[in-house]
This record gives structure tokens, sequence and C-alpha cells, in this order.
């Protein structure tokens, strides 16, 4: 049975202890090497745990118990380089590492205190190797010690590790505080939410903490719904106990006794490392009754998605919770008068509550002074597509778009021109090159027809149509309209439908103006956020890149070469060797030609347009025109 | 409830009797469900009615609305392509069209002989793998439409090796 901790000078000690431990083992000074692995859902993807099975049979194969141990982190953050193993002390970061590799990583640096330079990290603009972590550009820029604290240095299922980061040294002061002071704290730090709107946190807790009711809910959003986005999955999976802590003080705060996680179905690493941490919480009574000697009890839950986007919608999470099917309440009343079953409720993002605990512990004037006026504080980001560096990101608000896409994330691959970076997912809009030196914060990015989202950030490229990406955001918003009100249910499908001709090379010049307008009455009259903001993609597209719009409706063409039915694939007379690798791999017979004599030719009449041909030219003698 | 085993109504019975002490559980109990038999079928809603007290309207409501709960069984392997933003910019409509060529089913179908399900994914946090791919619980990385026969492959040989 786990130690209690019944009191602030209890955690205090423990605190101070397991610092020192975690800072011995990083330091060597116990005398052996600490081998760390990434345990976060990409990497876990790639086999992360064969690496870590494979070190410890390495480790007692050589009877090394006494020199090395392995340990897992929760994310390093640097996805699209991953599994890392770190080696401390010294902090070599090995990238993209595989089982085969773990022997001479094992042999060479642990047992032979020498460098594997071929698995360390090559910086894609300098194209030179860095040796550690500190010093790729990835992490220079960023600021991750508030809602990414620890995601790289603590194992997430050590309850001791969280300590040693000082999790619950908030809390503990939270509860010496009255319920109104910890609200005005967080007000006064400019906190705003995470999810996606940007309502500031304390007005939210105000609004709940008026109410006067024996029963009130804190309710965590991580129904993390926006199509490539994964903030939230990883600040839950690499340091839970701090999103635990930040729903304790909230829900010390607002005065509620129960706490619910609504997590997606989609993240089960997250969800049994949530499940966990609340388990050793439990054991040593730092959530139940009386916490830390004090009259406040608090308990968490977990609740589980089902697969259905709308569920991000505070009142349609509400809705899930109760049993029954996710869609969004008319508000008023709002949730924190009357929420979930009934009672005043509070709902805050994960990313929300995980910057709690740092506002609390170093006080609003510290959190205050990151970021720019208006937005306090870092945000998190999920940086993805076509971009160097893809990962998870915090930064401070205020940094521009072109620090967080050309020095952070590396730049774009393959010399590629940049195009687009797309924010706020099915509720955002498209930032162009000429939005580039705009700092990111909330109302900088909707006075540019975007909005800060949940933190997803795809970066496009010149191969991507602008045009097929808001048909992409209005079928993913067509299958997750739920259906309750009808601008939303008939109207998306109706602008689908508009997008659908349009890239098939059927669209006129009226279509464009009635997709506008349409776009617009959708905006104006849908129920919740979900339909309000679904034509957003549309709107800033069409505002950014009308001609791609038109030369699809006018000159019936794709720039992007990207929509089927305006492309031809077309082999290059003057280049082809004549192999006839491109007729064999071709389903349906369309490339004809004689091997060694004439060049091959692809019919456009039988041609499905498939691109078997395309990549399987070695030559690359075949493109779409 | 004639088609049930009784088996399987010792086990939702079970399911049910887990969450008694929840105020709303309905969505935890079709989860489980979901899990352990990998559809909710008609009679199943109305044992899990007659359990709960909640009308079989509402649970059929429920079972409809959310994507994660079926009507009809799965196949063996489940074929999820990651349709989330990231993957799509990079290509993964073009693997889903491979394998719903490849299998013969569109999304959300289950091929004759039960092996396959294909589905959509919206996003399963894996974006720097994009295009990913997600066969039961194991996912893909960088897939592209040049693997999917390989993928469906090696299933098929791992089936007649056990078979």
């Amino acid at each position: 049975m786990a130690e209690k901790i019944t009191s602030e000078a209890e955690l205090h000690e423990r605190v101070a202890h397991c610092a020192a431990c975690l800072n011995k083992k990083f330091k060597g000074e116990d005398g052996k090497k600490a081998i760390v692995v990434c345990g976060g859902t990409g990497c876990l993807s790639s086999d992360s745990e064969g690496i870590i099975t494979e070190f410890e049979r390495l480790i007692k194969e050589n009877h090394a118990e006494d020199k090395v141990t392995v340990n897992v982190v929760g994310c390093f953050g640097f996805c699209s380089q991953g599994p890392f193993v770190k080696i401390w002390p010294g902090e070599t970061l090995y990238t993209k590492v595989k089982v085969s590799d773990a022997k001479e990583i094992f042999e060479k640096d642990i047992l032979g205190g020498e460098i594997v330079e071929r698995l360390l990290f090559v910086d894609p603009v300098t194209k030179e190797k860095v040796k550690s972590q500190h010093e790729i550009n990835f992490y220079k820029l960023q600021k991750r010690d508030i809602a990414l604290k620890g995601n790289d240095q603590i194992n997430p299922e050590s309850l001791d590790e969280a300590l040693a980061y000082e999790t619950f040294v908030g809390l503990a002061k939270a509860l010496h505080m009255t319920q109104q002071e910890v609200i005005d704290e967080v007000s006064k730090s400019g906190l705003r939410g995470r999810g996606g709107a940007g309502f500031p946190t304390g007005r939210k807790w105000q609004f709940a903490y008026n109410e006067h009711n024996d029963e009130k809910y804190i309710i965590c959003n991580g129904d993390e719904g926006d199509p490539g986005a994964f903030m939230d999955r990883s600040i839950v999976e690499g340091n839970p106990m701090n999103v635990i802590e930040g729903m304790m003080i909230a829900g010390y705060a607002i005065g509620a006794k129960n706490g619910y996680f609504y997590i997606r179905a989609e993240y089960p690493v997250a969800v049994q490392r949530l499940q966990h941490a609340i388990k050793l919480c439990e054991e040593v009574g730092l959530l139940g009754d009386h916490i830390l000697g004090t009259d406040f009890s608090f308990r968490c839950h977990i609740r589980l998605g089902a697969g259905a986007f709308v569920c991000g919608e505070e009142t349609a999470l509400l809705n899930s919770i109760e049993g029954k099917r996710g869609m969004p309440r008319p508000r008023p009343p709002f949730p924190a008068v009357k929420g979930l079953w009934g009672k005043p409720s509070v709902i805050n993002n994960v990313e929300t509550l995980a910057n709690v605990p740092y506002i609390i512990k170093e006080g609003w004037e510290k959190y205050a002074a990151i970021g720019t006026e208006k937005s306090k504080g870092t945000k998190v980001f999920a940086l993805g597509g076509k971009v160097n560096n893809v990962g998870l990101v915090e930064v401070p608000m205020g940094t521009t778009l072109r620090q967080l896409i050309y020095d952070i994330g590396g730049g774009i691959p393959n010399g590629k021109q940049f195009k687009a970076i797309q924010t706020g997912g099915p509720s955002g809009g498209c930032l162009t090159a000429k939005d580039l030196d705009t700092p990111i914060d909330y109302d900088s990015l909707i006075a540019r027809g975007s909005m800060m989202g949940s933190g997803g950030a795809i970066v496009m490229d010149e191969d991507n149509c602008m045009v097929d990406v808001a048909k992409f955001y209005m079928t993913f918003i067509c299958d997750e309209s739920c259906g309750k009100c009808s601008p939303c249910r008939i109207g998306t499908k109706r602008l689908l439908e508009i997008l659908e001709k349009i890239t098939e090379g059927r669209g006129t010049e009226d279509d464009l103006v009635q997709l506008e307008n349409l776009a617009h009455y959708v905006s104006q009259n849908s129920l919740c956020g979900l339909g309000q903001t679904a034509p957003n993609p549309i709107l800033s597209t069409l505002a950014s890149f009308r001609d791609e719009y038109e030369a699809h409706v006018q000159d019936r063409t794709c720039p992007a070469h990207v929509c089927k039915k305006l492309i031809q694939y077309w082999i290059d007379p003057e280049k082809c060797k004549k192999c006839s690798k491109c007729a064999r791999g071709c389903p349906v017979d369309a490339i004809t030609g004689e091997v060694g004599k004439t060049p091959f030719v692809i019919d456009p009449n039988k041609c499905i347009k498939c691109g078997t041909c395309l990549s399987g030219c070695p030559f690359g003698c075949i493109s779409k025109i | 409830m004639a088609h049930l085993q009784p088996a399987a109504v010792k086990q939702i019975t079970e399911i049910c009797e887990r969450y008694k002490d929840e105020p709303t559980p309905l969505m935890m109990i079709l989860s489980d469900i979901q899990r352990e038999y990998g559809y909710i079928p008609p009679e199943v809603q109305e044992l899990v009615s007659s359990l709960t007290g909640v009308p079989v309207s509402e649970i059929y409501g429920v079972v409809t609305f959310y994507s994660f709960f079926s009507l009809t069984p799965k196949g063996k392997y489940d074929i999820g392509v990651c349709l989330g933003t990231a993957c799509y910019v990079k290509g993964s409509q073009l693997v889903l069209d491979k394998f719903s060529e490849l299998l013969g089913i569109e999304p959300g179908e289950t091929t004759p002989d039960g092996l396959f399900t294909l589905d959509v994914l919206r996003c399963v946090g894996a974006c720097a793998l994009a295009p990913a791919v997600r066969v039961n619980d194991k996912v893909h990385p960088l897939v592209k439409p040049s693997q999917c026969q390989q993928i469906i492959d090696e299933i098929k040989k791992q089936e007649e090796a056990s078979a």
C-alpha cells in the first residue's frame, strides 16, 4: 500500500524527496545511466514497446542492472522523428530508433560511452547532426513548461515522478486561498479557453461559483475531434496528474466535489494512463475525502466518447454523459447554471486545465507576463501536414506563423512552395503566405479569417488543392452534423454538393455566388458552434484562393492537379525508357507501347486515374497535367 | 430475446449490473457490449432496455447516433483508414480507394467472408505517421496505396497459418 499524503507538509516533503531522486537519476549520480524511451501513441505505433523490451533483455543478458535503467516517458512531442531514445546523463537523443538499433546503442553508448552518430537527428535546414535534445531547433524556440510540463521527462504512470515536477503543489496553495481568490487569480492571469473559442476561464468559473447548489460538476473536455489535432491526447498521455490537479483546483474554486473526464474512445493509451493516475492519487489520498487534511473532497470519473465530433460542443457533451444522443442544447440556460444532470457545471478543455496548476503555483503575474496583450500564456499546437518537423509544439502566444512553420517546423519538405496553414480544423480557416508574420493569438487569427481552434495546425503546399481541402472539411461536417437543426443538416449537404460539382468540372460562376450566400446563411442560422463555424473553411479559401475556384469553374482545370476528374496522367515520350513497368502495373490496361521500341502512351478514356503508374515509374517520366 | 444465447444474456446482465450505481450509465453499458461482441443488434437493445428501464427507442437512437456503435457485426479485421486532415493532405483518400478496390467493398461494409471491414477513421492522433491505417489495434505508419495489397496478404497469411 502506498504511503498516504495527508497534509501539505507531507506533500512538500515528498516533493522534495522525489525531485532529488529524479535529479540524481538524470545526472547519473546514482552511478547509473538512464535510457529513456518515448511512450506516446505515435512512438508506440512504431513499436517503442519492443525497444524497451529489447533494452531490458540486453541489460539482463549483460548483467548490467547496476549500470543502467530503462524508463518510459509520456511523449517527446517530435512525432515525425520517433521513436526516441534518450540517454541520461548527457541528454543524447537518438531518433527513429528501431528495435534492431537497441543493441548498437547498448553496446556503443551505454557500455562503450561512444555516440551512435547514425541515429542522431539531422537538421532539415543545415543538414548537420545534432547531439542533444535542447540543441534541436524544434525544441529551442518552444516553451514546454506549462501545458506540456514534464511530458518528455517523467513516467506518466509514476506518482513520484509527477511529484518531482511539483505536481499538486498548486493545489495545496489553492486550498489556502478562498474560492473567490482562486477564481480572481485565474481571471487576472488572462487564461482563455484552449478548446477554441477563447472564453475567459475565470469568468466561466465565476458564473458557476455564483450559483447556489449543493452539487456542481467540473467536466474536462477531452473529446478532441478536430481531425489532425492531438494536443489533448499528448497532454493526458504525457502528464495526466497535471490535468487532474488542474481539475481539482477548478473543482475547489466553483464548489464541485466530482469531476468528469470525457475522453475520445479513439485514445486508448490516454484513457488507460488517466485511469491509472486516478487510482494512484486515490491510493495516497490526493483524491477522496479531506484532501491534504482540509475539508475539500473530490473524486474523478472517466466517461468515454463513442465517435461523434459534435460531442466536443459542450452541451452535446453533457447529453452524451447523460446517456443520450450527443445533440446540443439551446442556450440559455448555460451549463454554468444548468449543466450536467441539471446542476451547475463548468466544462474546460484538457489544455485549459493543464495551464491552471502553473497559474496558481507561480502566481498570475508570472503567467500574464507570457503572451500578447489579450492572449496570455502558451498554446500547444499539433503541427502536421506538409512540414518537416511534425509534432507537438508549445509556444508563447504571439509567436509568428513563420517561426512556427520555418524555425520550429523546419520548413516545407522536398523544396515545395508553402501555400497555406489551416488552423481551427473544420471550424477554422486557411492563412496564407501574406499572414506568415502574424503573431498567433485568438484575436489576430480571427481578424484574418481563421481562428485559434483547439490547436490543429496543418501546413499545405503547392500540391494541395484548396477547393479539395474545403470539400474535405465539408464532407467531414456533413458526416458529423447531428441533424438537430435544419440549417446545418441540410445546408452543409447542399454546400458539399456545390463543391462536388465544382471539383468534378461541372461548376458555374453562379455556383460560386450560391456557395458564398449559402455559407453565410448556414453560419448565421445554425443552433450550435459546429454549424455556425462549419462554412469557415469555404469562406476562408474563397477569400484567399478565389483564383483556384475560378480555374475549376472557368477553365475546368485543377491548378494543383488533385481533383481527379480534371486531370490526366501523361507519359513524356522524350523521357520514356520504354521499359513497360507502367503498363504492367496498370489495373485497367490503359497503357500501351512496345518494350524497347516505342514510348508508352496512356489512353485517357480507359485511365481510372489511380496514380499507380506515376508512383511506379522509376525514371519520373509520368506527370499529371 | 429468443435469439440470444443464455451465456450472452448472463454477460449482458453482468455488464448492466457493473454500472448500477452510476447515474446515467447507458453509454458505458453500450461501449462494453460493443467491445465484447463487436455489435449491438436489436435483441440486445431490448435486453438492455428491460434491465435498465431505458426505452428501447432511446437506446436505438443512441446506438445509431455514435459511429463506434454498430448494428451489424464487424469483420474479424477492421481496417480503418485515417481521413484526418494530416492524413488527407498526404493522400490517405487514395489509400482508402485502393483498399476499397482490393476488398471489393465500400467504407463501412464487411466482406462476405466476414474477414474484413473497411472503415474511415477521423484522426487517431498519429499525424506524424500520415497516412495512417489501423488494423484492429495496430497502426501501420506512412501507408502508400501500393502497400495495401501487402497488408491484406499478411492478414490472410496469418489467418491461413492459424486455421
